[in-house]
């Protein structure tokens, strides 16, 4: 059979291997894994920035809230016997974002706790990623914020490059009367503060690679922001000397922190563009009256935890009309 | 019309893969042994059966008859004899009923239809009876047949007749090398199609990647009075209510048809089909079809007879060089995976397509995060990411209250979702238990 030997044979798929399931066939090729470790990188000018104004403390304090929520996040998977999750980075986020909300002087034990209250309290019982309605990182820090107000309310004060380990304490310059820190200084991240809210310039680098790469929307961060901004600008211009002006508002305190990193929790605020801006807006009056006649220096942790309870009624309320909507027409039941 | 196209929100841009395919020219399959036809290839009512075992047949001789007003006819792709008529694998996985013929050889038409093509002087009427004798469907995927939506009801008046030509799944470029080869053909189809519903001009969408096409359509279309509108790259460009919105910048109301915004759209291989039907009477026997994939050998686009088993097409194209992971009929994002190559080609077969295990993964699906990409991508407007939670608590109601019937299963969600969920397999699925629902109040 020389001929069936020149001739090339002509392979056929094998039936047997060929999978059936529902279209699409093909996915883009985003995952929560990726979108979570872009996110790890945008928080690095941030942490970088508190390492060099707050020194090794700052180091540890990442490290080990970290660690710890990874941990707790693997243990509470253990006892509950659910498949291990943490290579998808959700607790690494959280842990991140508790070190920087936390100031470079506390003891180690805080970060544990802190843990603790963020996977525990704040995801794990909900059921895990996805179904927490607050933000994990932000449950830990209010939780601690009230738990432990000394400890939470005592700042380092910032010695820039010295990787000093040092427990002199500073005013967050929310506290101060207004006029006494520079603007400068603000931008830089050099003020006294929580390890990770400082530099502006570095939350701003990390805000804007996360809207260049889609991971957040840019409606919240200016919706936030800029209500914040036009708020305690209205009340500058009122009373200018016992409040401060509007451009230290913005760059002091947690408020980038917050308006890029934790406002933007896809989990826990609403999905859709109209929604983000209901929500944007709401945490920036909320965080100006805090800030303007509350009792607290600081309100970004309390404004975002409350949006965060209202987003499934701001989702409920911003669903958009589907291509083709028809009103009902009045009287049409019969 | 010549202003510039409107952009419907949302849509996705995958890889669109057509180089592997774009530049072969629509080659004729040689005449095979055997055929199987798959009675059933129409949305609506199955043909009633005119042949039994043993008959000869001439090629475009009926094999059956339209089963009642939203039904098309069936013809013989070839002469022969009718060798058996029993089950073979659908292209649903269910087996469905077929007609079995064995080629004489001789490729001999039988009493095949009148050609018409004094057609400017003959009566509309006419000239749709025609494209219901031929057995025309919606070629681009729906097999919807055509001379329904030439037939609007008293009262329904139609301004506007749009060829689709947009071919917007990825990997797909039958309608494209057909734009390009058999651009005269499109345009006098388009040209009939329009006298058909008394309307003196047609327009043609082609998305803005197939330029040649687009090019050569203009330089013909004059004649007809037909126009060419370029549109913008975004998946699903092509989907007839995107596309009307596109072109006309009106919104067909959700649950209702193209019709009721004065539209009549039909895919540019069906009008390529019609003019063949009037102007030299052949019936919808044959079609091209896109055979591709990166395991395929060599892939291309063939002019295939209703009936080609899926092995033969990929024999065609030499075969495999790897085994794929996956068959479609139809592209990747709304095509339906077979597990059979003795499926046969149909009318609405628009490719063959093979896709390998790097392309597509076992996925986990995981918890929904709420990033809200499906929302963003969503053509439609709706809430993918809801609803595909509502159907999954089996709260059919709210998924209703959310507009799931609006989904045009266009599957944009599942493909940019980051968790992997089967969005739109739960959306076909809530849609399915809506309609059982309804039908059990009834």
């Amino acid at each position: 059979m020389s001929e069936t030997e020149t001739t090339p044979t002509i392979l056929l798929p094998d039936p047997a291997r060929l999978m059936v399931s529902n279209s699409p066939h093909i996915r883009d090729r985003q995952s929560i894994k990726k979108i979570m470790f872009t996110v790890v990188a945008s928080l690095l000018p941030a942490c970088l920035a508190g390492i060099w104004f707050f020194g090794i403390a700052a180091l540890e304090v990442l490290l080990l809230c970290t660690v710890s929520c990874v941990a707790i996040e693997e243990g509470w998977n253990k006892l509950t016997k659910r498949a291990s999750t943490w290579q998808d980075g959700s607790a690494i986020i959280t842990g991140i974002l508790l070190g920087m909300n936390l100031n470079a002087g506390v003891p180690w034990w805080v970060c544990i706790l802190g843990g603790v209250l963020a996977i525990i309290l704040g995801k794990q019982l909900y059921g895990g990623l996805g179904y927490n309605p607050f933000n994990p990182a932000l449950v830990a820090r209010v939780g601690l914020l009230i738990g432990l107000p000394e400890i939470m309310t005592t700042w380092n004060t910032p010695q820039a490059g010295k990787m000093v380990v040092d427990a002199v304490t500073a005013a967050t310059p929310l506290g101060m009367a207004p006029g006494t820190e520079t603007l400068g200084n603000l931008f830089a991240g050099n003020v006294g503060g929580c390890l990770g809210e400082t530099s502006a310039i570095a939350l701003l680098i990390g805000g804007v690679a996360l809207i260049a790469f889609k991971l957040i929307k840019w409606q919240v961060p200016l919706a936030y922001i800029g209500s914040v901004f036009v708020v305690t600008g209205i009340a500058h211009l009122i009373s200018p000397e016992t409040t401060h002006s509007p451009v230290f508002h913005v760059l002091s305190g947690g408020l980038l922190l917050g308006a890029f990193f934790m406002a933007t929790d896809m989990v826990t605020s609403p999905m859709t563009i109209k929604g983000s801006w209901i929500f944007g807006l709401g945490c920036g009056i909320m965080t100006s009256a805090i800030r303007l006649w509350g009792s607290y220096p600081e309100g970004v942790s309390f404004s975002i935890l409350f949006m965060n309870a209202l987003t499934p009624l701001i989702d409920r309320i911003s669903i958009s009309k589907p291509f083709g909507y028809v009103a009902p027409v009045k009287g049409d039941a019969k | 019309m010549s202003d510039k196209p409107r952009k419907f929100k949302g849509g996705v841009h995958p890889n669109d893969s057509k180089a592997l395919s774009a530049t072969k020219p629509i080659q004729v399959a040689p005449l095979l042994d055997k055929y199987k036809v798959i009675m059933h290839q129409n949305i609506g009512a199955p043909p009633e059966l005119l042949v039994k075992k043993g008959d000869l047949v001439k090629k475009g001789d009926l094999l059956a008859k339209a089963g009642g007003f939203v039904s098309v006819p069936l013809h013989a792709p070839t002469s022969g004899t009718v060798s058996a008529i029993d089950k073979c694998p659908g292209p649903t996985g269910i087996g469905v009923p077929a007609i079995e013929i064995t080629a004489d050889g001789e490729d001999a038409w039988g009493a095949a239809l009148e050609p018409m093509a004094d057609w400017p002087n003959r009566a509309p009427a006419d000239l749709k009876q025609r494209v219901w004798d031929a057995g025309i469907v919606g070629m681009g995927g729906a097999g919807f047949p055509a001379h329904v939506k030439l037939s609007p009801p008293e009262g329904k008046k139609i301004d506007t007749l749009i060829l689709n030509g947009a071919e917007c799944e990825p990997y797909l470029t039958a309608d494209h090398r057909l734009m390009l080869e058999q651009a005269e053909e499109v345009v006098l189809g388009a040209a009939i199609l329009a006298r058909i519903l008394g309307l003196d001009t047609a327009v043609i969408g082609v998305e803005d990647n197939k330029p040649d096409a687009i090019a050569r359509l203009k330089e013909v279309a004059g004649k007809y009075n037909v126009t060419v509108q370029g549109l913008p790259v975004n998946y699903p460009q092509g989907a007839e209510k995107q596309l009307i919105y596109a072109i006309t910048g009106r919104e067909v109301p959700v649950g209702k048809l193209p019709m009721d915004v004065h539209c009549v759209v039909q895919n540019v291989a069906s009008a390529v089909a019609v003019a063949e039907a009037v102007i030299k009477g052949w019936p919808s026997i044959e079609r091209i079809t896109t055979v591709t994939g990166k395991p395929v050998v060599n892939p291309g686009n063939w002019r295939l007879r209703i009936g080609t088993p899926i092995s033969k097409a990929l024999e065609l194209a030499g075969g495999i060089t790897m085994q794929p992971s996956k068959l479609l009929l139809g592209g990747p994002m709304m095509g339906i995976a077979q597990k059979s190559l003795d499926v046969t080609v149909m009318k609405n077969t628009s490719g063959i397509l093979l896709i390998a295990s790097d392309e597509v993964s076992l996925y986990t699906s995981e918890p929904c995060i709420r990033c809200g990409r499906c929302v963003e991508v969503c053509p439609m407007s709706i809430l993918p990411a809801t609803i595909s939670q509502a159907v999954e608590n089996k709260r059919f109601d709210w998924a209703e209250e959310l507009n799931v019937m609006a989904c045009i299963e266009c599957g944009s969600c599942s493909y940019v979702c980051p968790s992997h969920r089967p969005l739109n397999q739960h959306f076909k699925r809530g849609k399915i238990e809506i309609q059982a629902q309804l039908r059990k109040k009834k």
